[in-house]
This record gives C-alpha cells, sequence and structure tokens, in this order.
C-alpha cells in the first residue's frame, strides 16, 4: 500500500513535469532552440498567483486565469526581444541568450519579491482528501487535480495539434521552415503563438507545483526546468506524447529511488536512468530517428 | 505582358557571388525553362523569386509589381507558387494534410471540394490518402508536391527540377502533368537539369552558366542549337 501512495505521488510529481516538457518540446519542434528560461516562467506563473490569490484577493480560478494570462505575454515578449532577432544566428548564441534570461527572470522575481522563500497559500486547491482501502491510501485533493490537469492537458493538446489550422501549421514550421513559408504559414507568427502556449502551460505547472510543495522563492522554477527539460530529452525532445512519457516517467521513477534506494541519491537516479536511456536510443524513447528519402 | 519580370538581380551566399545580374522575363500562359549545370543557379534564382532568398541589387516584379521587402509567406498569396527542389513534402503528415497546407492562403470557404479536385488530377494519391507522405514511392512524393504547390490556385507555377531521381516512366508522366497544367491556363516557368525534356515541352527558354544567363531563345530553337546540343543535351 505504500508502493501504491509513492506511486501515486510519483504520477503527480511526473505530472508536473510532463506539463512543463511540453513547453521544452514544442519550443524546441517548432523553434529549434532550447528555451532555458522556461523553467523559470513557471516561477513567474506561481509568483503572480500568489500575488492574485495573497494581495488582490481574487478567487482560484481568477488566480489561475490572470497567471496563464500574464505568462502568456511574458512568454511572446520573451521570444519577441530576445529569441526573434537571433533567428538567423547560431544555436550556441539563442542557448546563451536563453541562460541569460534564465538568470534575468531570476534576479527580476528576486527585486520585485524580494529573496526571502513565500509560502504558497493553500487555497488554490481546497478538494478533500481521498481515502482508498478503508484508510490505508490516501491521495490528496491537490494530487488528483494535478494528474486530472495533465490528462486534459494532453488530450487538448494533442486535438490542437492534429486538427485545427494553426497546430498543422506548427507540425509543419516543425518540419521544414522554409516549405511551410512556401505554403503561405508566418513562422514568426507560428513560433510566438508556440511559446504563448507554452508559457500558459509553464503558468498552470507552476500553480500545481506551488500547491504540492508550498515554498515559493526566485529560484523555485530552476530545477523543475532542469528535470522537465530531462524528461522532454528523456521522451524524445520535440515529441509531445514522448514529453508526456519521459515526464510521468522521471516523476515516478524520482518517488520511488527516493523512497526505495536513497533520499540522498534520488536526483542522481533520475540522471543516471537518463543517461542509460540516451546510450541505448540517442533519440530519446519516442523520438524520431533521422531519416531521409531520396 | 509580363507575369514576371527578373531585372539584374545579384544573390550572395555569404561571401559566394550565386547570381551575377540576371534579367529574363515570363509572359502570361507562356512556359519558360531555365536549363543548365549543377552549381548554374538555376534554384537560387526560384528560391530568391518565391522569397526564400533576397537579392542583394536587382528587382523581382510579379504582375507588375515589385516583391522587394515582401516576405516569403505572402507570396503564395500573391498568386505564385514555387514547388522546390527536393519536394520538401511534409513527410510526418498524411497525403490530405500535405494538399490541405497548400490551401494554406485561401480562406477554408473557397477550400471545399479542392482536395478532392487534386485527387482527381492525381488518383495515386487518392489511394494513398490517409498515409503517412514519407512513406510514398519518390515519384509519388513528386505528384505530392506539385498537387500541394497547386492548392493555392497559382498563377505562375514554378517547379525546380520535378524530374530529379525519377524513373523515365515517371519523368514522362510529371511532364504530361506540366502540359495539362498549361493547357488549363496556368503559367509555368521550370527549372530543369534533364534539358532535352525541358526544351521539348517549354515556349521559350534561357541557359543559365554559373551566375549569369549565357543563352536565351526559343525552346525549340536551342533544341537544334549546336552548342546547347554539346553541353547539355550529350550529342
Amino acid at each position: 500500500m505504500i508502493f501504491l501512495s509513492n506511486l501515486v505521488n510519483g504520477l503527480s510529481l511526473g505530472s508536473i513535469y510532463a506539463i512543463i516538457a511540453l513547453g521544452y518540446t514544442m519550443v524546441y519542434g517548432i523553434a529549434k532552440m532550447l528555451n532555458f528560461a522556461h523553467g523559470d516562467v513557471i516561477m513567474v506563473g506561481a509568483y503572480i498567483a500568489f500575488c492574485a490569490l495573497q494581495y488582490w484577493g481574487m478567487p482560484p480560478i481568477l488566480a489561475l486565469l490572470a497567471a496563464m494570462g500574464l505568462c502568456t505575454v511574458l512568454g511572446i515578449t520573451i521570444e519577441g526581444l530576445a529569441y526573434r532577432p537571433l533567428r538567423q544566428a547560431t544555436s550556441l548564441a539563442v542557448l546563451i541568450t536563453a541562460i541569460g534570461m534564465s538568470y534575468l527572470l531570476q534576479n527580476l522575481a528576486q527585486l520585485i519579491w524580494g529573496a526571502n522563500p513565500k509560502s504558497f497559500p493553500p487555497v488554490m486547491i481546497q478538494l478533500p482528501t481521498l481515502s482508498l482501502f478503508g484508510d490505508r491510501l490516501k491521495i490528496s485533493g491537490v494530487t488528483i487535480v494535478t494528474i486530472l490537469a495533465n490528462i486534459v492537458i494532453m488530450i487538448l493538446l494533442t486535438a490542437f495539434i492534429s486538427r485545427t489550422k494553426m497546430g498543422k501549421a506548427m507540425r509543419c514550421v516543425s518540419e521544414d521552415r522554409g516549405a511551410a513559408e512556401l505554403m503561405g504559414i508566418n513562422v514568426n507568427r507560428t513560433i510566438s503563438f508556440t511559446f504563448a502556449v507554452g508559457s500558459a502551460l509553464a503558468a498552470v505547472a507552476g500553480i500545481l507545483l506551488c500547491s504540492a510543495y508550498p515554498i515559493l522563492m526566485p529560484t523555485t522554477g530552476s530545477m523543475p526546468g532542469i528535470k522537465a527539460f530531462t524528461a522532454a530529452v528523456f521522451g524524445g525532445i520535440g515529441s509531445i506524447p514522448g514529453a508526456m512519457i519521459g515526464g510521468i516517467l522521471l516523476g515516478v521513477i524520482e518517488i520511488l529511488g527516493k523512497a526505495y534506494i536513497s533520499t540522498e541519491l534520488g536526483d542522481a537516479i533520475v540522471f543516471a536512468v537518463l543517461i542509460i536511456v540516451l546510450l541505448f536510443r540517442p533519440t530519446g524513447l519516442l523520438g524520431k530517428p533521422i531519416r531521409e528519402k531520396v | 505582358m509580363s507575369m514576371l519580370e527578373i531585372n539584374d538581380i545579384h544573390v550572395f551566399y555569404g561571401a559566394i557571388h550565386a547570381i551575377k545580374g540576371v534579367s529574363f522575363e515570363v509572359k502570361e500562359h507562356e512556359i519558360v525553362t531555365l536549363i543548365g549545370a549543377n552549381g548554374a543557379g538555376k534554384s537560387t534564382i526560384l528560391n530568391t523569386i518565391a522569397g526564400l532568398l533576397r537579392p542583394r541589387s536587382g528587382q523581382v516584379l510579379f504582375e507588375g509589381k515589385s516583391l522587394n521587402g515582401i516576405p516569403a509567406n505572402k507570396m503564395v498569396g500573391l498568386g505564385m507558387a514555387l514547388c522546390p527542389e527536393g519536394r520538401r513534402i511534409f513527410q510526418q503528415m498524411s497525403v490530405r494534410e500535405n494538399l490541405e497546407m497548400g490551401g494554406y492562403s485561401r480562406p477554408a470557404a473557397e477550400m471545399a471540394g479542392s482536395v478532392e479536385d487534386a485527387f482527381k488530377r492525381f488518383p495515386r494519391l487518392k489511394e494513398r490518402e490517409k498515409q503517412i507522405a514519407g512513406t510514398l514511392s519518390g515519384g509519388e512524393q513528386q505528384m505530392l508536391a506539385m498537387a500541394r504547390a497547386l492548392m493555392s490556385k497559382p498563377k505562375l507555377m514554378m517547379l525546380d527540377e520535378p524530374s530529379m531521381g525519377l524513373a523515365p516512366i515517371l519523368v514522362e508522366q510529371i511532364f504530361d502533368i506540366i502540359r495539362e497544367l498549361h493547357q488549363a491556363g496556368t503559367t509555368i516557368l521550370l527549372v530543369e537539369q534533364n534539358a532535352q525534356m525541358a526544351l521539348s515541352v517549354a515556349d521559350r527558354a534561357y541557359v543559365l552558366e554559373t551566375g549569369k544567363i549565357s543563352m536565351s531563345g526559343e525552346a525549340k530553337a536551342l533544341l537544334q542549337d549546336d552548342n546547347v546540343r554539346k553541353a547539355y543535351l550529350g550529342s
């Protein structure tokens, strides 16, 4: 029963990683860049929700929408100001810029909200704890919401990518930017939109993360960001189902590793598994092998 | 009236001067072909017209309007389509989706039935409708690339090496399709290494040599020209 409880916690943590990983993988797939500032957008989203609840007196649903809306604007702004001018630059220049952007966001957050940790209000998700098997397995409301949110996001995003015009345009840009332009697709607008979606999801992830682990500070997003990036690579960067599977596996491995092997080595186990997977499948679990037909 | 007019364009790849002052025109309802060896700059010219590359100087006029500064994604809306070298179909998407993307620039209401029309012209694609495009044979991929470009109902269709890598029987088929398109009223700018086929289908031709036009004229006349025959037709 303890195993089951650990498994559920792993699924919940993995769901958060998966939602963050979606942002990494979509941006990588479409803009062909690693947006290392993505983890920090999560932190900004959590701070916005914190302010909305604590200072602006908004109900939870409005706090969620405010965080999503402002993060969307933030994502579009970051892309437009920092990454778009580098569209023709080497990928290394873009990578360094992304790392710089990450530190900029952390330091701005410290300037605005201070370095002291804030405790995230528990009012965000108020659901009763679910008791199963005569109280032997307890699942908190936050855990349930997190797992459900992940499932809903996955279904909506998959439908969006496969059915809508914008979703199809995203797939075209991901595959061949030049050919996409020949079809009449505005590549800049598509990339901007991708950042918007990724950043709105980051806000959701930030709120879920801080509801489960209610300590909020300017560096809150960085470790989950790196883990989610790992999850995206693990699942096959560029692949949406890959990000989902990678995120969930990573969360489960982390929690089970901490529970049964060593608490201290939890993170090391996660990264060791990543290295082993990449040795055997360099493109990740669901990554596309590079092939071309002549 | 000339549909497309190229005035003294110079195109660079970094420091490499790839196109050194090329001028030519394509009149309405013509088939014009650019022939020349590998690396002469044929694809560079088409990519420049389509806006994927920018000329450092010179002008491209489409229906009398300068295309300078117009982004590549707006070109298709003006009525030109490029079927690019190497086909560049969307390998991970289905045949139907590829066709739908070809009509991306047109309003959804106008698109009704367009995919079915494409299937009428290319029945082989109908059989492959749901198949992922990357799994098609080379000839089918070329047909898909052409069908996709046609989805935008272009006035000017530019084709870059449509016969490349195809078996002779398929090359014949591709050229039959080009003739059909022309008869249906589409103006065509064709870039080919297969000079024999290109000259036999075209009205006029330009011969490109290392970034410059070395010869031009009626396609029939060039087909008989000794220099052209020696250099490009192997006889």
